[in-house]
Formats: C-alpha cells, sequence, structure tokens
C-alpha cells in the first residue's frame, strides 16, 4: 500500500504547521474560564440550547470544547469524572522498561477508575517478532506486577479487546505502512474516530525517524473533528542548540498545543500541590520574600547508580539530565508570582518571567560543586564507582553530582540564593524543596538558652513521601529553659489515603483529554538551557574534574565549601 | 485490633479512654479528615461499621455507631472502642438505652472531633428530615439509603420534602457510573434524543433518579421499565438515527451501543457499600444536580 490510498491523509510534504486550526484544543484558556464562569452563574441553561451547542459542534470531536457542550455535563456535577473521548494510544518502544512499569500499568488503572472512553484501543509498536497474543501477555503482567489498583477481569477484558501489536524498526517504511493500517481499520472496528496520540517512549536519537515517518504516512495530521498528538519525554536535548534542533523536528509535524512533553519525575500532582500549598494559603505568602527567607535549597538526591542508563549518562552528567529540568522547574514554582488563574497559559507565563529573571553568580568556581561517586558502601551493600559501571569509560569526566547557586533578580528574591543539588548514589532517595528563613532578629533569651536552635524552615517533600514539614523551635519540657527545633508533619499519605493517581497516569488522561499541560513548553525549556548551558560550558573550559566522593555518602567534600563560604550548610540528606 | 468494653458509661468518660489508648500507642490523631457517625440498628450495625471502616481507609476517620437499643429499660450507655488494624481511624460503637435512645446527640457531641466536618449516615431507616434530626444537624453531609427503605421508591420520592443541602442518598451514589459513562457515550456528539427509558427490577429507585436526570439533561421523556435485574439493566435512548444504549445484563460488563459504531464492552461493576461511602467522603459539599433530580423525582417527570 502507499500513501494515496488513505484518503484525506496529506502529501509527505504538507507544511504542518497550517493544519486546522479547530483541530486541536487551542482555544485560550482565559475565554474558556470566562465560559466556564458564565455557565456558573447561569445553571439553568435550557437543555435545547446545550443540545444545540452539541450539534454545531459536531465538526471537532472530543475535544474539551466539545466535551463541555455535552448536555449530560454540569459543572457543578463533581460526580462525573472526565473522561477521554474515543481515542488510540499508540506507544513507540513498548518493549521498554519504562513502558512495562509505568505506562501500561497507568493505562489500565484509568480504565479502572472508569476514565478510558469505550473503544479506547492500545497500539504497541516496537521491535519484536511478536503476535498480538504476546503483546497482551506481557501487557497483563505488567498490569498484574505493578498496577496501583487491583486487578479485574472485566476491566481487562475491556482493555485487552483494543490491545494491538506492530512490529518493526522505526526506519522500517513497511512497518509504518502497516501501523497506518491498523488504526484505520481500529477506527472502523472501534469508533475510534481518527484519534490517535503517540507516545515515544524511546531513546531522543530516534525523534527525528518516528516523527519523519509520521509525517511520512501522514498519521501527524488529523482529518477534520480529529486529532493527533504527541507526548515526548525529556531529555529535550541537551543544550539550548539541539533542544532548539528537536523542537524544530516536532514544529514541523504537530502544533505546539499537541506536543506534550512529560518530566516524570514532577507529576502534575506535585505541582498542584505546590501550587496549592502557596496561593490557597494565607499563611506563607508574607513570609514569602527576601525579608524573611534566608536561602532556599532544592535537592534531589538518588541512591542508585548509573546502571542501565549507561549509554545514555556518560557525557550528559547530572546537571543536565535533572537540574536543568527537574530542578530548575521546582525552583520556578517555588519562586515564581501568582499567577492570574490556574490554566497552562497563565502558570507558563509566570514560570517563564521567574525563569528569566534568574542570575548566575560572578565567580562559577566558587559558586557551583561537581563530583563522582566512587566505590563504597551504599545502604550495607558494597557498591561500584562511577567509571567502573559497565559501558563506562575509565577516564570519564561524566559528573554524577552537581550543586549550582542562583539568584534571582526581581524584587521578592534579590540577595537570596538558591542551591539546586543533584546527585546519584548518595546516601537516600530524597527529592525536597527547604525554604531556609532567617533567625529571629532578637532572641529575648540567654545565649544558653538557645543555643542548639536552628533556623526556621519550610520543607516541601516530593519523594518519597510526599508531604510538608515545618520546622520551629520549641521549648524542651523541664524546669530549664532550652528551645529546640522540632518538626512539625503533615504528609499527604496520611491525610488523604487513596494513593495520588501516578505522574503517569495523570499525564496520560490529559494527553487523551486534550488538557493543556501542566508541564514545561518549548519556551521555559529554552530559558533552563540558557541557564545551564553556561554553567556546563564553564565547567568544559575550566577543565575540572570532578571531584570523587564515595558512594552513599553526601556527596563532594567541594559542595560542603561551596555552602560553608556563604556561611551556610546543606540539609542532611 | 484492640478493643474495650466499657459499660454504664458517659462521653466524657469515653473520650478520655480514647485519648489514653492513644498515647499508648503512640500515635496521636494525626491525619483524621472526618467524623462519620452511623446512626443503625443492630441489626445493620455489622454490616454498616465495616463499610466505614473500609471506606475509612482513604479517609481516615473517627467512625462513632449509633445504636439506640430497649427503650424500655433503664437508661444507660454502654460504648464498644476498636482502635487498631482493621481501620485506620477509631470506631467507638454507642449503645442507647432508656430514654438516652431519645438524646443520642448528647452522647455525640463531645466525641466528635473538633474543627472537622462530620458526615452523617443512616444505613437503615432514615428521619424524614435528616437536615432537622438532633443527629444531622451535626453533619456537613447526611447520607441516607432509600434502597433499605420498605418502599424504595416512595422513600426517594418523598426526599425533597425533608431536604436540606448537603443531603445525599446513595441510590443516587450507586448510579455515577452509569452517569459516567453515559456522559462519555455523549462527549461525541449524537444529536437530539427523542425519548428513552431505564430497564430496572421492580422497585429500584436508582432506576427513577437515573430517568430524571436524563429527561432533564436531555429535555426528553424517560420512562423506566422493569426488568429481571439485577439492578438497573439497560438505558436506551432514541435518536434520530438509531439508538444509544447501555446494556448490563451480568452486573460487571456492559455494552455500549452507538448508532453506526461498533458496540463496545465496558466494565460496569455493582460497587459494594464501602466504595458508595468513599464517593461520598470524598465531596462535602451540597450536591445540586442530586437536589434537582429528586425534586423532579417528586413531580413524577418519570411518568411512571
Amino acid at each position: 500500500m502507499n500513501d494515496s490510498e488513505q484518503p484525506g491523509v496529506a502529501p509527505e510534504n504538507g507544511p504542518a504547521r497550517s493544519a486546522d486550526p479547530a483541530g486541536g484544543p487551542s482555544a485560550d484558556v482565559l475565554a474558556r474560564a470566562a465560559q466556564e464562569a458564565a455557565r456558573v452563574q447561569e445553571p439553568a441553561a435550557p437543555a435545547d440550547d446545550t443540545v444545540t451547542a452539541a450539534q454545531s459542534a459536531a465538526t471537532a470531536s472530543t475535544t474539551v470544547e466539545v466535551a463541555e457542550a455535552n448536555p449530560l455535563r454540569d459543572p457543578r456535577d463533581k460526580r462525573l469524572p472526565r473522561v477521554a473521548g474515543p481515542c488510540v494510544l499508540v506507544i513507540f518502544g513498548v518493549t521498554g522498561d519504562l513502558a512495562r512499569r509505568k505506562l501500561l500499568p497507568a493505562i489500565y488503572d484509568l480504565g479502572n477508575r472508569g476514565l478510558l472512553p469505550p473503544g479506547f484501543s492500545l497500539v504497541g509498536f516496537a521491535r519484536r517478532d511478536w503476535a498480538a497474543q504476546d503483546f497482551a501477555k506481557i501487557t497483563h503482567d505488567a498490569v498484574k506486577e505493578h498496577a496501583r489498583t487491583p486487578f479485574r477481569e472485566e476491566v481487562w477484558k475491556q482493555i485487552c479487546e483494543g490491545l494491538h501489536f506492530v512490529p518493526g524498526a522505526f526506519d522500517d517504511d513497511g512497518a509504518f505502512d502497516a501501523l497506518a493500517m491498523v488504526l484505520k481499520e481500529i477506527d472502523e472496528t472501534r469508533g475510534t474516530g481518527g484519534n490517535y496520540a503517540f507516545y515515544t517512549s524511546t531513546p531522543p536519537k530516534f525523534f527525528p525517524v518516528i516523527i519523519e515517518q509520521l509525517k511520512r504516512t501522514g498519521l501527524h495530521k488529523p482529518p477534520p473533528g480529529a486529532w493527533r498528538r504527541i507526548v515526548i519525554e525529556k531529555p529535550f536535548g541537551h543544550d539550548l542548540k539541539s533542544a532548539q534542533e528537536l523542537n524544530a523536528v516536532v514544529d514541523s509535524a504537530f502544533k505546539p498545543d499537541s506536543v506534550f512533553r512529560i518530566d516524570h519525575y514532577l507529576g502534575k500532582e506535585t505541582v498542584q500541590n505546590i501550587l496549592a500549598l502557596r496561593f490557597a494559603n494565607t499563611l506563607w505568602e508574607p513570609i514569602w520574600n527576601r525579608g524573611y527567607v534566608d536561602h532556599v535549597q532544592i535537592t534531589m538526591a538518588e541512591d542508585i547508580g548509573v546502571g542501565g542508563r549507561a549509554g545514555y549518562y556518560d557525557g550528559i552528567g547530572a546537571a543536565r539530565d535533572v537540574i536543568q529540568n527537574h530542578l530548575l522547574q521546582l525552583m520556578a514554582l517555588v519562586a515564581m508570582e501568582d499567577p492570574t488563574a490556574f490554566g497552562a497559559a497563565a502558570l507558563r507565563r509566570e514560570k517563564e518571567k521567574v525563569l528569566e529573571a534568574v542570575t548566575l553568580p560572578e565567580n562559577l568556581d566558587l559558586a557551583t560543586a561537581i563530583g563522582q561517586y566512587t566505590a563504597g558502601w551504599q545502604g550495607g551493600v558494597p557498591v561500584k564507582g562511577f567509571v567502573e559501571e559497565e559501558g563506562i569509560p575509565p577516564d570519564s569526566r561524566t559528573e554524577t553530582y552537581a550543586a549550582v547557586k542562583l539568584e534571582i533578580a526581581n524584587r521578592r528574591w534579590a540577595g537570596v540564593p538558591f542551591y539546586l543539588r543533584t546527585g546519584k548514589r548518595l546516601a537516600r532517595r530524597m527529592t525536597e524543596v527547604a525554604v531556609v528563613f532567617q533567625r529571629a532578629p532578637h532572641l529575648p533569651f540567654s545565649k544558653t538558652d538557645t543555643e542548639i536552635l536552628g533556623q526556621n524552615a519550610l520543607v516541601i517533600r516530593i519523594q518519597p513521601d510526599e508531604g510538608i514539614t515545618v520546622r520551629f523551635g520549641s521549648k524542651v519540657p523541664g524546669t530549664a529553659m532550652e528551645v529546640r527545633d522540632v518538626n512539625m508533619d503533615f504528609a499527604y499519605g496520611e491525610a488523604f489515603l487513596e494513593s495520588s493517581p501516578e505522574a503517569y497516569e495523570r499525564l496520560l488522561l490529559d494527553v487523551l483529554i486534550g488538557d493543556p499541560p501542566l508541564f514545561p513548553h518549548q519556551r521555559e525549556v529554552e530559558l533552563q538551557w540558557m541557564i545551564l548551558d553556561p554553567i556546563e560550558e564553564f565547567w568544559a573550559q575550566s577543565g575540572r574534574r570532578p571531584e570523587g566522593y564515595p558512594a552513599g555518602t553526601g556527596g563532594p567534600a567541594s559542595a560542603d565549601e561551596m555552602m560553608a563560604r556563604d556561611g551556610r550548610v546543606w540539609r542532611r540528606l | 485490633m484492640t478493643s474495650f468494653l466499657m459499660g454504664s458509661t458517659t462521653a466524657s468518660e469515653i473520650a478520655a479512654q480514647l485519648t489514653r489508648l492513644r498515647h499508648q500507642v503512640g500515635a496521636p490523631a494525626v491525619g483524621m479528615v472526618l467524623t462519620v457517625v452511623v446512626v443503625c440498628d443492630e441489626s445493620h450495625q455489622y454490616d454498616a461499621v465495616r463499610a466505614v471502616s473500609e471506606a475509612s481507609r482513604e479517609h481516615p476517620s473517627r467512625i462513632l455507631a449509633v445504636v439506640p437499643r430497649e427503650r424500655e429499660e433503664a437508661t444507660r450507655l454502654d460504648a464498644e472502642i476498636r482502635v487498631g488494624e482493621l481501620t485506620t481511624g477509631e470506631v467507638v460503637l454507642l449503645r442507647l438505652y432508656g430514654e438516652l435512645t431519645e438524646h443520642a446527640d448528647s452522647v455525640l457531641a463531645p466525641l466528635l472531633l473538633t474543627d472537622i466536618p462530620v458526615v452523617v449516615w443512616w444505613p437503615g431507616e432514615a428521619p424524614e428530615a435528616p437536615g432537622k434530626d438532633p443527629v444531622g444537624v451535626y453533619g456537613q453531609r447526611r447520607v441516607t439509603d432509600a434502597r433499605s427503605a420498605p418502599d424504595g421508591v416512595a422513600a426517594i420520592k418523598s426526599r425533597i420534602h425533608g431536604y436540606t443541602p448537603g443531603d445525599t442518598d446513595l441510590a443516587w451514589t450507586r448510579i455515577t457510573p452509569w452517569r459516567s459513562l453515559l456522559a462519555a457515550a455523549f462527549d461525541q456528539p449524537v444529536g437530539k434524543v427523542l425519548d428513552g427509558y431505564v430497564e430496572a427490577e421492580a422497585g429500584h429507585p436508582s432506576a427513577h433518579l437515573l430517568a430524571v436526570w436524563l429527561s432533564g439533561k436531555l429535555d426528553a421523556p424517560i420512562r423506566v421499565t422493569e426488568s429481571k435485574g439485577p439492578g438497573l439493566t439497560a438505558v436506551r435512548l432514541r435518536v434520530q438515527d438509531g439508538e444509544v444504549a447501555v446494556e448490563r445484563h451480568d452486573s460487571r460488563t456492559a455494552t455500549l451501543k452507538r448508532p453506526g459504531q461498533p458496540d463496545r464492552q465496558v466494565a460496569l461493576a455493582r460497587r459494594p457499600t464501602a466504595d458508595l461511602l468513599a464517593e461520598e467522603l470524598r465531596r462535602l459539599d451540597p450536591d445540586e444536580v442530586y437536589e434537582e433530580t429528586i425534586r423532579g423525582v417528586a413531580a413524577g417527570f418519570d411518568g411512571s
């Protein structure tokens, strides 16, 4: 078969940017919010009107707009979950670890919670000589082993009905032609209406060829009334230039609103938790500024080594892998001003503003630290050093630990340093944002009373055991006056026992519904590279070798010295 | 699980015992997000407390079960405290005798957790106006269950007369998966619905709620017809070019039919009471859509 057999498919050189603007959920978020507000004020809209609205929207199926025109949906009816419209999810690289451990279980969990549309179909694409039942078996096992919700036969049956597998390599034209045919067939047998989401669960080097193939087969271009979306995983390039190149490739096929970039470390749930903490309370805002905050520490520590990612990791390093995306996103969320609304657009504007205001210290030598783990004991187990790991050259200069000091040049944060650190094979796994406050300007106690009193802190714990810790001084019971640091703890898992949905569940649902993602857009990705690129350049030019630190410890000594120069210390891991 | 029996006791002794137990375990009552009061007779007690305990895995709660006993006996309060493995929070069974059966509120008041919402659930017989009931007034949310009434349909039809915002009924909770599936079916426009019917076993209050909800939203006459069950078995809506239908025969899997599209199987299982309660506890604001629907049921819009 060839392209010309497929009706409604664009020629391969068709300019993607000119795609029908009504095809995707491109409506302005603000306008939609206004619409919603109007709807709330006017609950008794005659049913006739809504039905007509639904009919008039009949050309654009299963976008957020149409869902809103649905007569059975009512903003006041909070029991009804948002369910995706009929669609197909295509996963490239479905045999990978991520797909088995996260994506396939997440799909089942969505189904189990009744959030998958009737007729939902899943197409696996990978270079395996599998038949459909082999794929079903793998999916079944993956779900049984990793799903968050209990296994129920009827849900599995529903998902199993829509499972398909297309074997082939990414450069194999025949395989993609077969994929196009399978998708067309699914549209006919399952009523999925030409709505496809493509998930590239592959190393980034395959993105261009996959997107080229989608363009060649015309799969990137939705027929009128349908949508096509693509999900790409971090890393989004390895510097500004490559990020722009990657974007150009994606951009040539998909509209910006149809591109979903996922940073799975930073789930939507976490983002929303931080937003709720900061903007739903009055407690923190008055002290959330240079008047009270001494400094901010943002940490992502991992206890594992590079393991199976050696091939990718060597030459990339901790800063590009984690600081560029994850830590800078956390920093933006913690430091940004309040958005005008909680739509993706308003949020993005504020994050971009604060990222633009980030400045680097003048002397990068004194304000950064890099390290590389050496053999040691990690949690009672002897482990190899980085250069002894399989696939890492013995003279590798890739850093496995990086710490940087950044500042934000605006009225709220001038003079407040933000310390970002990340590393592998550290003492334990932990991701947190610690806002450390200044000492009380005057202590009406004798010096001995408050000798061991530290600084107040608000810690946003992200992993593991998401929650919030407040540290403050309290009197030790007894006749002597002694003030000591105590912790007040709040854990999401304790107050709301229903484990919050996995990042992937939220993301997949957003993709299928077409909800504008809270995940970084290209502009943010570029701004984040603009912050990191000069640091990487400095490290490369200065010829600095990463300092060794024994596995299972808190990082290299130079990182502690970097803090000590400022009269501060890292929080213990 | 640790269980303590306290005969002829008072609310303040119970409160003191709860505090003592908590200190012993070393876990203060952090994280409890609700007080759930269950008002029921002895025959409902076991199932009801079990269901709330399960639901409290999602919403850690202090569970207070009020069981009115013999009115003729001498006035007395017996309590049973359960703390530990089966529940994430605390369970207190309160058995009221004699005149105290009329004054359950006086026992409850000191035992409600401060500052956090109270939900009252009547698994069996419910007062006509839950919001005016002496125990019901404590609740942000008052949950009744029309299905346990002798005539479930009559019960749901009379709910509006005693309605206060915050009331809700498990007969309404039971149809959330149906409503959700139907709403999903309408996410793709199907055109104007001309008429339709909801099929269910006889005397099923949820069927009437579903029919009224549909006819209100779709502005079309929707009737209730009888089937062999179990529970709801089908919803059929006639549209210009055919029929949108959901059929369920085995109370687990349903078939969704739409004109011009292949039939599709979807999971649509009947849910245990614990799941229904967990859904109820998730949102504590008044359910306006429920109010509209019971208003419609009372007015007899469903044509039955």
